[in-house]
């Protein structure tokens, strides 16, 4: 009897213009004041500290972080964007680096190859966790949980160390660059501007918000919402993928702790949700989810300058997200919904 | 067919109490089992398959033992499980639980005068930690899966820093009798683990609280149906936030059980907030709430490490376990809402 209303407790009217406002307001200038505010801060505190800050080793160590975390927090955004979520990211970043370092071995003629192949992969995953979630409605908690646990035991089972190895022209992916613009931040610059256009200018952008927002409401206008959500579910993998190719680059073999050391999958969906998108679907955008990047970079950065305790930087970090959703949903709140 | 539209609908008060009341114990069980659907089935299933591999296992301190191990799981699921019924999800447990270990550790530092004072200043701890978690995502509107999470990293953050990195100080001996202490001469049994006599004492105390107080029926409505439950006049905001405390409160027990079985390490909860709801979930707990039992949660939990065991048993690689969990649990919910489904 409860069903219906339990799974759209706002009910449909207060849905659609929240899609309405959500569309129009993909600005996300407010969250670049803060990011701004934070850069400024940590350049002044960790130059009192005498402390390297605006170098460009600094930098590149910043953006090296931002690179491979911001791609795979766009493809995050998006599945967030449609109600649903992935915390099998992690482990598919490290099945990409073994798979690409283990079919390369070092031979250049085979990269091609190996990027198909680890495609393939990310778009077999996605679209499991896409089917479990809209075929099995199993949630989508549940779901990409148990698909990460199956990655992390067959990975675990198959590997314990390093495997394979680059060809050296690969590496050009995690080295080279273009003029001044290191090559990695062209991959991410390409993957968030991809992101953008998809879910500003595109129908399915479009019916992702609509799906998030309310996907009975959606379904019943006649999107066809698993189509939509197993679509960001594949594109949320093929963005974990491109994060596993890009640290395998880096990295220049590929390991099976290489996804959830760098915690890519709570770390992806903190950064998304620190930009403003909200956990619930249907609101945020890409931009936001950039800036929640450079904001966990930086203050990553600034403690490990400052040689504070890494503990400590968890501490803050864990404060800084929940009182960045506490503000987003006061805002809200305060909005009138 | 009545049975299993109760099933759909727990929130919907029964409206045959005398009859509850008149059924015996027996078949209230029985009636119990058959809701529950396949978990008991599975457990069975895999005690048996455990027991032809390993015949020492139906021996009554071999059984036991493997009670005593699943414990602390089936305690934290329990607690878990009232968190998921209001609608909620608590990733900070498993951090909490190596906070309790390793704070107990620093604390007690080998002294038993003091297991009992450390032992009252955790349960402090843990109700804080569920309150904290509970006000920011009641009060704050920070969905609690964030929350949480946000929880797990300042915890784990900050008992590493009070210890500087690795786990300092020991448990006294009479903080550890909980987790792997016996009571010794019991009739045909001979040893009962204390822990498992705090599982069945957690238990039943979960089942009352969940199924049959006021507060268990307002947790069920209020993850069923929020607004409505607010419009029945519910303190939603109350009980969910109860229901986290409990949580906490959950993980101070399954952490002061495990650190007796299996001592101080700054691994000690790892992952298990993950296997707390999984066996949740694999006990027919619904995420998004409204739905959940105590007796098949538990049944999950036990399922769960059972699995653990036969897998042990069978040789298969510890990374296995994960797999086969992952499969488990997938399966296990695929299957929960596609009967749903058949019955709406």
């Amino acid at each position: 009897m409860t069903t219906p209303q339990a799974t759209m407790p706002g009910g449909p009217g207060t849905r659609i213009q929240g899609f309405r406002s959500s569309v129009a307001s993909t600005n996300a200038a407010p969250i670049y004041l803060v990011l701004l505010a934070i850069f400024l801060a940590a350049w002044v505190i960790v130059s009192l500290a005498g402390r390297p800050f605006l170098t460009i080793d600094n930098l590149t160590s910043m953006l090296v972080r931002s690179v491979a975390l911001g791609i795979v927090a766009a493809g995050q955004t998006v599945v967030i964007l449609a109600g649903s979520l992935d915390l099998s990211v992690a482990y598919l970043i490290s099945v990409a680096a073994l798979v690409s370092s283990l079919i390369m071995s070092g031979d250049p003629s085979k990269i091609g190859i190996a990027i198909a192949a680890v495609l393939g992969i990310g778009v077999v995953v996605g679209l499991t966790n896409g089917l479990l979630v809209t075929k099995l409605r199993i949630n989508a908690f549940i779901a990409t949980l148990g698909v990460g646990l199956i990655l992390r035991g067959l990975l675990n089972a198959a590997f314990d160390n390093f495997a394979g190895k680059v060809a050296p022209e690969f590496e050009v992916l995690g080295y080279g660059s273009i003029g001044p613009i290191p090559l990695s931040v062209l991959l991410l610059s390409a993957t968030v501007l991809g992101v953008w256009f998809l879910l500003r200018s595109t129908r399915f952008g479009h019916h992702v918000y609509a799906v998030g927002g309310s996907e009975e409401t959606a379904r019943l206008s006649g999107v066809r919402s698993h189509r939509i959500i197993i679509g960001a579910h594949i594109l949320c993998c093929l963005t974990a993928v491109l994060t596993g190719l890009f640290l395998v680059a880096r990295i220049r073999a590929g390991a099976p702790w290489i996804g959830p050391d760098g915690g890519y999958d709570l770390e992806s969906i903190a950064a998304v949700v620190v930009g403003g998108t909200a956990l619930a679907g249907g609101r945020g955008g890409v931009w936001g989810t950039l800036a929640g990047v450079f904001i966990l970079a930086i203050i990553d950065n600034a403690f490990n300058a400052l040689q504070f305790n890494s503990f400590v930087k968890d501490v803050v970090r864990g404060v800084i997200i929940i009182a960045a959703v506490a503000i987003y949903a006061q805002r809200e709140r305060r909005a009138g919904r | 067919m009545t049975e299993s539209t109760a099933a759909v609908a727990p929130s919907a008060p029964t409206p045959a109490t005398s009859e509850v009341v008149e059924a015996s114990l027996l078949s209230r069980i029985v009636r119990g089992v058959r809701e529950a659907g396949p978990i008991f089935f599975i457990l069975v299933v895999l005690l048996v398959l455990i027991v032809m591999k390993n015949p020492n296992f139906a021996k009554p301190s071999v059984f036991l033992a493997f009670f005593k191990a699943a414990a602390p799981l089936a305690i934290l699921a329990a607690g878990q499980l009232f968190v998921i019924v209001a609608g909620e999800i608590d990733l900070s447990v498993g951090s909490l639980i190596t906070v309790v270990v390793t704070s107990a550790a620093l604390m007690i530092a080998g002294n038993p005068a003091l297991a009992l004072p450390v032992i009252g200043v955790l349960f402090l701890l843990g109700a804080l930690v569920g309150l904290i978690n509970g006000l920011v995502t009641t009060r704050l509107g920070v969905p609690s899966f964030i929350a949480t999470l946000g929880m797990l990293l300042v915890l784990s953050g900050g008992i590493f820093l009070l210890t500087g990195g690795a786990p300092r100080g020991s448990l006294s001996e009479n903080f550890r009798v909980f987790g792997r202490g016996n009571i010794d001469g019991v009739p045909v049994i001979d040893q009962l683990p204390i822990s498992v006599v705090i599982l069945l004492v957690v238990a039943i105390v979960a089942w009352w609280l969940l199924h049959r107080t006021n507060f268990g029926q307002e947790l069920v409505a209020t993850g069923g149906n929020a607004r409505a439950a607010q419009l029945a006049g519910i303190d939603v905001k109350a009980v969910r936030t109860v229901a986290f405390i409990l949580s906490g409160i959950s993980g101070v027990i399954g952490g002061i059980l495990l650190g007796g079985f299996a001592g101080v390490s700054a691994q000690v909860g790892q992952g298990f907030e993950f296997q707390a709801i999984s066996a949740s979930v694999l006990g027919g707990a619904v995420l998004g709430g409204g739905r959940g039992s105590v007796p098949t949660t538990i049944a999950g939990a036990l399922t769960l490490q059972a699995l653990f065991t036969l897998l042990n048993l069978y040789g298969f690689p510890t990374p296995i376990r994960d797999a086969v969990q992952g499969m488990i649990i997938i399966a296990a919910v695929g299957y929960a809402s596609y009967r749903l489904r058949g019955v709406r």
